[in-house]
């Protein structure tokens, strides 16, 4: 137990990875190491494949070589089904734009990861009593201090807003691993340190990690750690 | 997870198209159930038309055609059958009763039936019932007649009406017994069956209309008057037997197969209905097929606008299995999605017959004879929903496979 928390949190060795069998690879001897809490910026410009190594720690896809570990589990060992159970326990995702399901409201977007991983319900239920007590306290911290019109459509919503509530979906049930894929490129300045103030007390606060990628290197000073995407693969093309 | 509730949430958030399907697949369910019920109580009240008689006798030609023209009043005799054969076979040992039956003309589209009094104590349909009036009483008189409750109903006739009876069976005949009306003396209860239609009158009734007639033409002077003629028939159009037992039925089927004074025919009336039916069945395959293809349409309605939207949801997968759905769970869901679409449109099919047979009841009874009634399923309306529901779910296992195959080409990344 003791090797587990003190083994890093996301651990990459000599990963290659294509998307097609014939395409050149879009990671090229992969190497990442990131420890429990820390918060790490990772810089790169797009087409340097950052994002097909989110989708390799999230374990939506499988390299063809090298290691994956993520919160100690050997993603190359583990069924797709067990891979998808770690994403739900312990990974949460914040995307560029369109992170939230136009059919459900605002507090059903948020709460979705608790329908899917029973730890994180689990959480959830222990810090607020409900999962949607625990859903309303992220949305006052981070979206508005309206206890009110949660139940409302997030098409009416601002991009400003929906990434803040994206943000609240992300932290909810408290998963050891946040996963920002450039979460401000489509909020302008002033929103931009709003956001990104709230995301650092909420991740603080929680105790999780944060694996932030952006090519636009603004922020970078807020971070423990700041990674170009160049020395974690040596080659970067097609990026998907 | 509730996948129910997210594919409800889903659909919901596509109303109109998610309804149109609901509808087209309801239609389809009204079609192929409404099909099958019509198809199951045409065949019992074509079973319940005659019961009881155990022969019916005409003159030799086609079983079918024997019975339609005796039983359905559709067709006409090819020839007629002479008295003394009647009397002959009725007299026979083993016979219980005859009803004899004469054909050939007609009262404004009603045909006419010319018989003994015996027919009101012996004929029966459906369970052995026994024909009842709802007013008047038997004819008694040569010019009486009763006429069947839908030919009461459409001409609007009461006890004592006076009825023209016209020469042949076509409705615009332009010879008609004008000379010797007859009055209408009893009205029978409804039955569901060609009786409703007809128009009864005496064998003496039928011979005294045709007095100073000679074949298809009145004759320009009058000859006899009524009184001196003999009003018993020379011959009859068929008769129906009742016997004692049925264990003489074949012997004394060929006895009138092979009646020597002239070529009979007697037919068992369950076979011969068998028989018609079969043929009638190829009309009910047609429906059946027909009812198929607008399910199979319905469902291909269904796969195309489930295919369609596809492509503007693969963000919404994306964003599923960023919060940890398997493709279990996208598969699951669009199965779901189908699931619930065919299960609404079956309910709302099964819906939309009922009130249909509930409010259409009597006005089809009405028009066609054919009583539906509001019964539960049977097993094979149960075997085609389930068939029906089956077959939503494999369609829906299309869309399924291909948002999977989608979801492995993006990975988490698609944007819109």
């Amino acid at each position: 137990m003791q090797s587990v928390l003190n083994s890093p949190l996301v651990h990459l060795v000599d990963v290659e990875f294509c998307w097609h069998a014939k395409a050149s690879p879009s990671i090229k001897s992969g190497k990442l190491c990131i420890d429990r809490h820390e918060h790490v910026f990772i810089q790169g410009a797009s087409g340097s494949g950052k994002s097909t190594l989110l989708n390799i720690i999230g374990g939506i896809v499988t390299p063809q070589k090298g290691t994956v570990e993520v919160v100690g589990k050997d993603f190359l060992q583990l069924k797709e089904v067990e891979r998808d159970r770690v994403r739900a326990d312990h990974i949460g995702f914040i995307f560029q734009q369109f992170n939230l399901i136009p059919y459900l409201s605002i507090l059903e977007n948020v709460t979705l990861p608790c329908r899917f991983s029973d730890v994180r319900r689990q959480n959830a239920i222990e810090r607020s009593g409900t999962v949607a007590n625990e859903a309303i306290y992220l949305l006052n911290r981070l979206y508005s201090k309206s206890k009110f019109g949660f139940d409302r459509n997030t098409s009416e919503l601002s991009v400003g807003q929906q990434q803040r509530v994206a943000a609240a979906r992300a932290l909810i049930g408290q998963p050891q691993l946040i996963i920002a894929d450039e979460p401000t490129s489509s909020l302008d300045y002033d929103s931009r340190q709003a956001f990104l103030d709230l995301l650092f007390d909420e991740v603080k606060t929680s105790g999780s990690t944060l694996l932030y990628v952006s090519h636009d290197p603004t922020h970078k000073h807020l971070f423990d750690r700041v990674v170009e995407m160049s020395t974690i693969s040596t080659q970067g093309s097609a990026d998907i | 997870m509730n996948l129910r509730l997210l594919a409800w949430k889903s659909l919901s958030s596509r109303r109109s198209t998610a309804i149109l399907t609901v509808v087209s697949i309801a239609v389809s369910v009204v079609l192929l159930l409404g099909v099958e019920k019509i198809r199951v109580n045409a065949q019992s009240s074509f079973a319940n038309t005659i019961s009881g008689t155990d022969l019916i006798v005409g003159a030799r030609s086609g079983s079918i055609q024997l019975l339609l023209y005796s039983v359905f009043r559709i067709g006409n005799a090819t020839n007629n059958i002479s008295w003394d054969s009647y009397q002959a076979i009725a007299q026979k040992k083993g016979v219980k009763w005859t009803i004899p039956i004469s054909l050939g003309d007609s009262h404004r589209g009603f045909r006419v039936m010319g018989t003994s009094k015996d027919y009101f104590s012996f004929y029966q349909y459906s369970q052995k019932r026994n024909l009842q009036l709802t007013s008047g009483k038997p004819f008694n008189d040569t010019f009486d007649t009763v006429i069947g409750s839908e030919v009461a109903r459409s001409l609007n006739y009461s006890v004592g009406d006076q009825v023209i009876i016209s020469h042949g069976t076509v409705s615009t005949s332009f010879s008609e017994h004008k000379d010797k009306p007859f009055i209408i003396s009893g009205i029978l209860e409804h039955t569901g069956t060609p009786v409703d239609r007809t128009v009864h009158v005496s064998l003496e009734g039928i011979e005294a209309m045709h007095v100073n007639w000679q074949g298809q033409i009145k004759k320009r002077k009058a000859g006899k008057t009524l009184s001196e003629t003999n009003l018993q028939p020379e011959s009859i159009t068929a008769f129906l037997i009742g016997l004692d037992s049925k264990i003489i039925s074949f012997k004394l089927q060929r006895y009138i197969n092979e009646y020597a004074p002239e070529p009979l025919l007697a037919i068992f009336p369950g076979i011969a209905l068998h028989e018609l039916w079969s043929l009638m069945s190829v009309a009910e395959q047609a429906l059946l097929i027909i009812s198929i293809f607008v399910v199979i349409a319905a469902l291909t309605g269904m796969l195309a606008v489930s295919l369609a939207g596809l492509n503007e949801r693969r963000r919404e997968v994306a964003i599923l299995r960023s919060v940890g759905a398997s493709h279990w769970h996208i598969m699951g869901l669009l199965i779901a999605e189908t699931l619930l679409l065919t299960i609404s449109g079956i309910l709302l099919g099964i819906a939309i017959l009922y009130s249909a047979i509930g409010l259409g009841q009597p006005i089809i009874e009405a028009n066609y004879g054919l009583f539906i009634p509001l019964s539960l399923p049977n097993e094979r309306e149960f075997a085609m929903v389930s068939i029906l529901l089956v077959t939503g779910f494999v369609v829906g296992l299309i869309p399924a496979y291909r948002a999977y195959r989608n979801s492995l080409a993006d990975g988490m990344s698609t944007r819109l």
